[in-house]
């Protein structure tokens, strides 16, 4: 591989460790408080931290600006770039952006359709997709150019990631899909959550038969469920989410107040059965809005302390 | 059977209700008719199979225009029968004038006297 | 076709303010097709502006006239002799239709009467969905000839993306997932390995992107 970037979540893949990233959401104001104090809570137990880029189509403070907070802390920030809002010309200068801090992971999406979010009636971009972002990016730090064909100076050093969802639609498509990714030059996965696992460790098999988990480094996204009432609305209102029956009624035979404590637990025995599937190189822990849970997650998972690299 | 309806009611025949259109509608209203009604066939007896529904939605439709321009949807309205049911004729034509009688006549007509 | 749907007769009401003298003007093209602005739409509107205006006590004219098409000179030429009697135009023409019959009557404004909404096709009678969006630089050939740009909501070229779920878009579960499609004729058409061919960035520039276009055929020009 060429690039010689300073991610240390790649350092901590390629010394052959079991990674751990985490995200935080920014805040839906200018306060930089909430995104260090998220940031602070997760710092030791995790190598990298995803910033999400105005998730679900709500606007929030951008992912650029809350990644370069974090780094300035000596963090290694993901920056998660949607091409929902950025034309071509938008998406090379944040990247060139971000790597004047040297933020050296990037995490290629299209994102959520404008109409969840809190500006359904605007314009969306999608000058590019997910796979074109992933090749942008790799052209400017391995070609060090412009997609324009001129040469940039001090080029962008990023470790490139993609999202990939193993129970998406169509089923046919879901392990062609993740090597047309890596041919697009993809470098890491973070899945989307995972319940079933059994349909995980299918996927995975259709990966490792391919050879592609030899091709790119595959985080395990992990969201524990606060209550049976997530559990429910994960089944049946978040598209591309395969919740088993098993895990609600679980959550749901947990009494009210023992449910959030249950769905650590699960989310623990989860990552264990994981580890020791051939191919699952880390774990994306995403508790969403609840991030103060991550270090007990991560330590009873047996993923503390975190490597030194 | 020698039944007796209102005499002020134009009947203007047409093969099947589905040949009713929301043209015929508003130009009765725009020459001063007080109320249109169409009766059909029962519904699911229409003998072009869907003549009936489409009359009833022309109906409809004539209803939203009404409304929306003054004149005033209830003035137009669907009835349904079996071609045996005369007395029923007779009581939809009794019960429908008497319905335009409350409402007094199409507002247009009288601008139009008036001017 | 180009598909319009009608404007509610509030607006169009709206719109024409004080005019007097007014012609609903229709298009026999293909916005008879989709029922919203042909003959029969301009009897319909006329007919409703009428009985307004007389309800409101307002002595206003409504005439009304249906070109073969409002997008060419030679037809809309044909109501030169009798513009000049009217102090408003209603089309319901699409967009096209309005523009050129205003750029012809230059000093007669021309109200829009219906919305222009895409170029599709009827599914069935009341159902219209959308086809193309004139991208122009067709790309069916390798997308198993279903439009990711056009049925798309993301106009994803390498997709599908992770919203689908059960050949569904996550915008609305009625609406197909164009991938989906993608992925199903591929497949019926024996080129399921094409699936993996990464699709190049595509040029916009000959999309709305690249400003107002234009199509100059030399070999059929006079």
């Amino acid at each position: 591989m060429k690039g010689n970037t300073a991610s240390r979540l790649k350092k901590v893949l390629s010394a052959g460790h079991l990674a751990v990233t985490s995200e935080c959401g920014p805040p839906r104001g200018s306060d930089p408080e909430v995104i260090t104090k998220k940031a602070n809570l997760i710092k030791d137990h995790v190598d990298a931290v995803n910033i999400t880029d105005n998730q679900t189509s709500v606007t929030r403070m951008c992912s650029l600006a809350a990644c370069i907070r974090l780094k300035l802390l000596g963090l290694d920030p993901v920056l998660q770039m949607v091409t929902r809002d950025r034309n071509r010309i938008a998406i090379q200068s944040d990247i060139l952006g971000a790597a004047s801090y040297d933020i050296s992971n990037i995490l290629c999406l299209s994102g959520d359709h404008q109409s969840f979010g809190d500006c359904a009636q605007g314009q969306n971009v999608h000058d590019l997709d997910s796979m074109q972002l992933i090749q942008t990016v790799r052209h400017m730090r391995d070609d060090g150019k412009f997609l324009g064909g001129d040469e940039i100076k001090r080029p962008p050093q990023m470790f490139v990631g993609a999202a990939a969802n193993p129970f998406a639609d169509p089923f046919e498509i879901r392990v062609p899909r993740l090597a047309k990714k890596i041919k697009a030059g993809a470098e890491f996965i973070q899945t989307q959550c995972i319940y079933n696992l059994d349909k995980f460790e299918e996927w995975m098999k259709l990966t490792r038969d391919r050879g592609l988990h030899e091709q790119v480094y595959i985080l395990a996204g992990m969201t524990p469920m606060k209550s049976a009432g997530m559990a429910k609305y994960m089944k049946n209102r978040v598209p591309g989410m395969d919740v088993p029956d098993e895990l609600v009624k679980r959550l749901s035979d947990t009494p009210k107040e023992k449910q959030a404590e249950e769905g650590i637990k699960i989310c623990i025995e989860d990552i264990q059965r994981l580890k020791e599937v051939k191919g699952v190189s880390g774990f994306h822990v995403m508790a969403i809005e609840w991030e103060e849970m991550v270090p007990e997650i991560v330590e009873k998972s047996g993923l503390y302390p975190r490597p030194e690299v | 059977m020698r039944l007796s309806y209102p005499t002020n009611i134009k009947i203007i025949r047409v093969p099947c209700t589905g040949k009713v259109d929301i043209l015929h509608i508003l130009r009765a209203f725009e020459k001063g008719a007080d109320g249109v009604y169409a009766v059909g066939c029962m519904e699911g007896d229409c003998h072009f199979t869907s003549g009936n529904f489409r009359a009833r939605k022309r109906i409809e439709q004539a209803k939203v225009l009404l409304d929306t321009v003054g004149v005033g949807g209830e003035r137009v309205e669907m009835f349904n029968l079996a071609s045996s049911e005369g007395p029923l004729f007779a009581k939809f034509a009794t019960e429908f004038v008497d319905k335009i009688k409350d409402l007094g006549p199409n507002p247009i007509k009288l601008k139009k006297k008036a001017a | 076709m180009i598909v319009a749907d009608k404007k509610p007769i509030e607006e169009i009401i709206e719109e024409l303010g004080a005019h007097e003298k007014i012609l609903i003007l229709g298009c026999n093209e293909c916005v008879t097709v989709c029922e919203a602005g042909g003959k029969k739409e301009v009897g319909i509107l006329a007919s409703a502006l009428r009985m307004y205006f007389l309800n409101q006590e307002r002595d206003v004219k409504i005439d009304e006239e249906t070109l073969q098409r409002q997008c060419d000179h030679e037809y809309l030429e044909e109501i030169r002799d009798k513009v000049d009697q009217y102090d408003a135009i209603v089309s319901i023409a699409c967009g096209v239709g309005v523009q050129f019959t205003a750029e012809k009557y230059f000093s007669t404004p021309v109200y829009p009467g219906v919305n222009t909404c895409f170029m599709g096709a009827t599914e069935e009678r009341g159902l219209w969905t959308e086809r193309c969006q004139g991208c122009g630089q067709c790309i069916l050939a390798r997308t198993g000839g279903i439009c990711p740009v056009s049925r798309c909501a993301k106009r994803v070229l390498n997709g599908p993306c992770g919203g689908s779920s059960d050949g569904k878009c996550e915008i609305n579960k009625e609406v197909i997932c164009a991938w989906q499609l993608i992925v199903e004729r591929l497949k019926a058409l024996d080129r399921f390995d094409d699936y993996e061919e990464l699709s190049p960035l595509k040029d916009w520039s000959t999309d709305r992107a690249g400003g107002p276009r234009k199509v100059v055929r030399e070999d059929v020009q006079p």
